[in-house]
């Protein structure tokens, strides 16, 4: 690409004023915006867990009552998973993808719009119920029937807000499907595509595949309620149980939609900082793409203890075990990676390393789970809490900061703080563990999550456990600080960026203009990130 | 803008919908596969004549036990006549049940069944049931009904212990059911 070219784009037409951010069609100001969306939800659901663990400092009723304490478990997850992480995703896809298979800008930019903007209102939609009649949703985020239908006003509202979410991921799926398939720049092939693109193919189909059955639950839930249909009424001849069916196979591929893009970031990350291309590409891609398939057969694996006849509890039993399979392969293959790299330690690959140890972890207690007899001690114990969050909080969330650190320069521009960087991570990290790590202890003791009381024996483990919450919760204040201290200015960031850099996105110059890959570039086997 | 940037989003938004088609078919799926390993304890239906033609296994006896539950939602008090009775595979037993209306408004109840362990309810049959039709109990009528039921002399030899199950449910076809559910979910919220 020439210097003309982007000297023309600096000069393109840039929209101004609130109308650039409503009718935005940039998939780098969509992806901007989405990126923001999720760091405010970020710090709702987060206060929300703060409200859990201060109830859960000592054992007793402190703060707030047990209907009000079920509604911040339930309405933290429902935050958290689909305001801040698929977001997150969806975001960093929007400002990378385009950009890193050379493309103008994501196929259909209209919708792109759209999909973003439904998320604001289902948000309004889902907090609103906090002042309603009845309270928010306070049955757990898995929404499971009879309970749910017991919750007062909110109850539809809680619905519609599932299905504007679904609405707004599938759009942003087959947006991020068209794109890839159709706009490649010149000689980017498939098995050319940087990792981050892969993992985002396959969650978007994951995406199409699983949040329509989850559309169809929430759908049966309503009519339930309201048109007497009796899906889960067993006065009608319906079964609840088939609710946790149908919910958990939209459930387990949706925990893979939440993993994989992180999966993706680490997979740019770390090869850029040990100076090394990616151990393995191909059985990257193959991985990934098993890991997905195979989840659409685990299912039951959530709820072994409901009843189930032997043959399924061993079937799902198995095809757990086998997901732990490619998953090693990836495990594997980025610490081939780093071997005898020359590695440099930058925030980003600082997280990255975090993701690839404590994911594991997190990996390891899921395997524990998945063998079935034993999964009848850990269910819903804080067990599986500290399970979930681990591969949730260091797996996702932290692949997730990673990538804005990589990142960030390129879209600023500017260098951020090194220094502060580094604060955020290693207090990240250092409270994380005494946040999750004790919950392995008391959940095997057996105390049982969704409570706001407790047995007194699990008192010392609780306080250690919420002052890591709260350490936590602070922490997270420096990625505000980083983040607003590098938009702001810093140390001017090169085209690279990073030194090993490699990819699309990194031809371009920092920040990038307004419109880029007007021309497509041409890829070859030299210039391919693989 | 190239072709396929126009068809492919198509496809995809086709691919969609059909999941959510599959959500919908999964219903039925499940209730099929309910059948096939007798999963939830779904209990079977088969015709006086048919149940006569079985042999009786006097050799065997099984073990058959009763528990009755009402729905917080009915006013009704519901009891089995005898909690367990010893039967032949094979053999056409009959129990009875007590219930009875302590409100003062007449109820549509609707009974549904449930059999532990699951594998049983595949050679569990009824010829007769209270639970195949909705009851109707005027205000403080009480009622006896009778369940007529066989279980095939197919039954795996490791099983020599049952439990049959009910719970009475207002029926959805209850004239009061929308006004109790509202009344219960305002009690919900008001106790909170």
């Amino acid at each position: 690409m020439g210097e003309a070219v982007i000297h023309e784009d600096h000069h393109d037409h840039k929209p101004t004023g609130i109308g650039r951010w409503l009718f935005s069609t940039n998939h780098k100001d969509i992806g901007t915006m989405y990126l923001v969306f999720s760091l405010i939800m970020f710090f709702i659901g987060g206060a929300m867990a703060m409200v859990i663990r201060a109830e859960l400092f000592q054992p007793g009723l402190q703060f707030v009552d047990p209907q009000f304490y079920n509604s911040m478990t339930t309405v933290h997850a429902l935050v958290m998973i689909f305001g801040a992480v698929m977001p997150a995703g969806v975001g960093l896809a929007n400002w990378m993808i385009p950009m890193m298979i050379g493309a103008p800008d994501m196929a259909m930019p209209r919708m792109n719009n759209m999909s973003f903007w439904i998320l604001p209102f289902a948000f309004t939609l889902l907090l609103s119920t906090f002042f309603m009649q009845g309270g928010a949703p306070a049955g757990g985020w898995t929404m499971y029937p009879p309970l749910v239908l017991q919750l007062g006003d909110g109850f539809p509202f809680l619905i519609f807000a599932v299905h504007f979410l679904g609405i707004s991921s599938i759009m942003g799926a087959i947006n991020i499907i068209a794109t890839v398939f159709n706009m490649r720049a010149p000689g980017m092939t498939f098995m050319r595509l940087p990792l981050f693109v892969w993992t985002w193919i396959i969650t978007a189909f994951l995406l199409i595949a699983a949040m329509p059955v989850l559309a169809g639950a929430v759908t049966m839930l309503l009519t339930d309620r309201f048109f007497g249909t009796a899906f889960f009424d067993a006065a009608g001849g319906g079964d609840p149980v088939l609710f946790q069916h149908i919910f958990w196979f939209f459930g387990h591929p949706e925990v893979y939609i939440l993993v994989l893009p992180s999966f993706g970031i680490i997979s740019q990350i770390i090869p850029t900082f040990a100076r090394k291309p990616l151990f393995g590409y191909a059985s990257m891609v193959y991985a990934t793409a098993s890991i997905a398939f195979l989840s659409f057969f685990v299912w039951a694996h959530h709820m072994f203890t409901v009843g189930m006849p032997l043959a399924g509890e061993l079937f799902f039993m198995y095809a757990t075990m086998a997901i732990a399979v490619p998953t090693g392969v990836k495990v594997f293959n980025w610490t081939a990676t780093m071997w005898r790299g020359s590695m440099t330690f930058e925030t980003p690959m600082l997280f990255a390393i975090g993701v690839l140890f404590m994911f594991t972890l997190g990996g390891f207690s899921g395997l524990m789970m998945g063998i079935t007899p034993v999964d009848f001690q850990y269910h819903d114990t804080y067990f599986i809490v500290a399970h979930f969050h681990y591969v949730l909080v260091p797996g996702i969330v932290f692949g997730i900061l990673g990538g804005v650190y990589y990142w960030l320069p390129k879209w600023t521009g500017h260098m951020y703080d090194e220094t502060l960087g580094k604060w955020h991570f290693w207090a990240s990290t250092i409270s994380v563990n005494v946040l999750f790590f004790p919950m392995h202890f008391i959940g095997l003791a057996g105390m049982p999550r969704r409570i706001p009381d407790y047995s007194t024996q699990f008192t010392d483990w609780n306080m250690i456990i919420s002052i890591g919450g709260f350490g936590f919760g602070l922490s997270q204040l420096f990625l505000v600080w980083v983040v607003i201290k590098c938009i702001r200015g810093g140390k001017k960031a090169s085209n690279e960026v990073w030194e090993g850099a490699q990819g699309l996105e990194f031809t371009l110059p920092s920040p990038p203009p307004f419109h880029s890959f007007t021309t497509p570039p041409i890829v070859t086997n030299a210039t391919a990130h693989s | 803008m190239r072709d396929g940037t126009r068809v492919t989003p198509k496809k995809l938004f086709v691919f969609a919908a059909c999941m959510f088609g599959f959500g919908y078919a999964l219903v039925p799926i499940y209730d099929v596969l309910c059948d096939v390993t007798g999963l939830n304890g779904k209990t079977g239906e088969v015709s006086q004549v048919e149940a006569e033609a079985k042999n009786v296994d006097v050799e065997r006896l099984v073990t058959v036990e009763f528990d009755t539950n009402v729905n917080p939602g009915l006013p009704w008090r519901f009891e089995a006549a005898k909690f367990k009775m010893n039967v032949h595979p094979g053999e056409i037993a009959e129990a009875t049940f007590v219930v009875e209306n302590i409100s003062d408004k007449p109820v549509l109840g609707q009974a549904i069944p449930s059999l532990v362990p699951p594998l049983a309810s595949l050679y569990f049959d009824k010829t007769e049931c209270f639970c195949f039709t909705a009851q109707l109990l005027k205000p403080g009528e009480r009622k006896e009904m009778v369940v007529r039921y066989i279980i095939g002399p197919e039954l795996p030899k490791d099983i020599s212990i049952m439990t049959l199950s009910y719970t009475f449910f207002r029926s959805l076809d209850d004239n009061d059911v929308a006004v109790s559910e509202t009344k219960f979910i305002e009690a919900i919220n008001t106790k909170s």
